[in-house]
């Protein structure tokens, strides 16, 4: 497999996908050789997260097919990575954007997709990312032809992301080698995208999902299903796992990562990982297994929330 | 009474109530208060040993208690509280 560095690329649209895959040496040291545990690293997409897949991935097929054309502006609800990754690609293939965030969202966000150029619309701060989601249907319906909106938890190019260059991408480095693939749900477009294309693969491989443990939780970007509006784009029956996972372990794993495998990773990708460890403990005796663990973007995104940032959105 | 904001995912366990009232000299009454007319909500902001747990911001009129005294931060009857999880919107 070659990685994008050594690619000549054209534009910023090709620097997405084809992330690295890294072992953790440290932490399979406690299932003596016979577990394989691999990140896989998707804060090397060029918006420092795995949301340049879908958010890519929605841009072209709307744009293949219409749906976003010459004079439209896109916009969406996100104060997160979508957000980030609707910016640079707005930017790139030059479609103004705009994001709806609530008006407490942190001034390292604002700054972020400011920078290329993204005009922010500001709901009200009480109402959280609910609110934000009402203001943008509310606008897109006063003046449909003006907008394209993606609405990532709905649109099937979200999930195709996945299934066309995630999943084959872990096939390609590790084919039947690979025993487990663990991710959390958000949209829920990484997990189901990449176990579609696992579960075509010849050789079985155990899809399992992290969601949060309780509503009120710590692992930004995750969706507790049971107290959230569910995406249409969500499935579970095809997964064969979803499992809950409190914040404080996730934490508690992302901080043993950063400080023993020298990758400074989000809280979400410390679940996943979390999640890795919790199946390689429940193999039988003397089964070995090649698991990964998908992770989401880097710890530098949360910096100002680890305690030091008020009042941030509900 | 001191006012204490309820954020969405607690809300469950207050009836709804996005707004509540509480008693208590310090924040750590004030939540011991709140687990007797609203039981199971301790539980969810306090780990094991009663501190607050890591991903639980509570803010005494716009100041963390983390950079106050902690559970000992004194409240006053026109203190607003806030509980917050420490994340930022949802699923982006």
């Amino acid at each position: 497999m070659t990685t994008r560095n050594e690619t000549l690329c054209d534009s910023v649209a090709d620097l997405v996908g084809r992330t690295p895959l890294v072992r953790m040496p440290a932490l399979e040291r406690e299932f003596g050789g016979r577990v394989e545990l691999h990140a896989k690293l998707e804060f090397m997409n060029p918006g420092g997260s795995v949301k340049d897949r879908p958010g890519l991935q929605m841009l072209r097929d709307a744009l293949a097919d219409g749906r976003l054309r010459a004079g439209k502006r896109i916009i969406d609800a996100t104060s997160g990575n979508t957000g980030v990754a609707y910016s640079l690609f707005g930017a790139a293939l030059g479609y103004p954007v705009t994001l709806v965030m609530p008006a407490n969202v942190s001034p390292a966000r604002k700054a972020i997709t400011e920078a290329y150029g993204t005009e922010i619309v500001y709901s009200s701060e009480m109402e959280g990312s609910d609110g934000a989601i009402r203001l943008v249907r509310q606008l897109v319906a006063e003046d449909p032809e003006r907008w394209f909106y993606p609405d990532q938890y709905s649109n099937p190019s979200n999930p195709l992301a996945h299934y066309l260059s995630t999943g084959p991408e872990l096939l390609e480095a590790l084919g039947d080698k690979l025993t487990h693939f663990v991710a959390g749900i958000g949209t829920s477009g990484t997990i189901m995208g990449t176990a579609r294309r696992l579960k075509e693969h010849r050789r079985a491989i155990h899809v399992c999902a992290i969601e949060p443990e309780d509503a009120l939780h710590g692992l930004e970007g995750l969706k507790h299903m049971a107290s959230s509006i569910v995406p249409a784009i969500y499935h579970p029956a095809e997964l064969d796992e979803v499992m809950p996972m409190p914040t404080e372990e996730g934490w508690d794993v992302a901080e043993r990562f950063h400080a023993e495998e020298g990758i400074f990773i989000g809280h979400s990708g410390g679940a996943a990982i979390a999640g890795a460890l919790r199946l390689a403990r429940r193999l039988p005796a003397g089964e070995r297994a090649c698991m990964v663990a998908l992770i989401p973007d880097r710890g530098e995104r949360y910096l100002p929330l680890l305690g030091l940032e008020k009042r941030d959105v509900w | 009474m001191a006012t204490v904001r309820i954020s969405t995912p607690l809300r469950k366990l207050t009836n709804g109530q996005e707004e509540v009232k509480a008693e208590g000299a310090t924040i750590g009454a004030v939540l011991a208060d709140l687990e007797k007319n609203f039981p199971g909500i301790k539980e969810r902001l306090c780990d094991e040993s009663g501190q607050v747990r890591r991903f639980v911001n509570i803010f005494a009129n716009e100041e963390d208690i983390r950079f106050l005294a902690n559970l000992d931060t004194p409240v006053k009857d026109s203190d607003e509280i806030s509980i917050v999880p420490a994340i930022a919107g949802g699923a982006g």
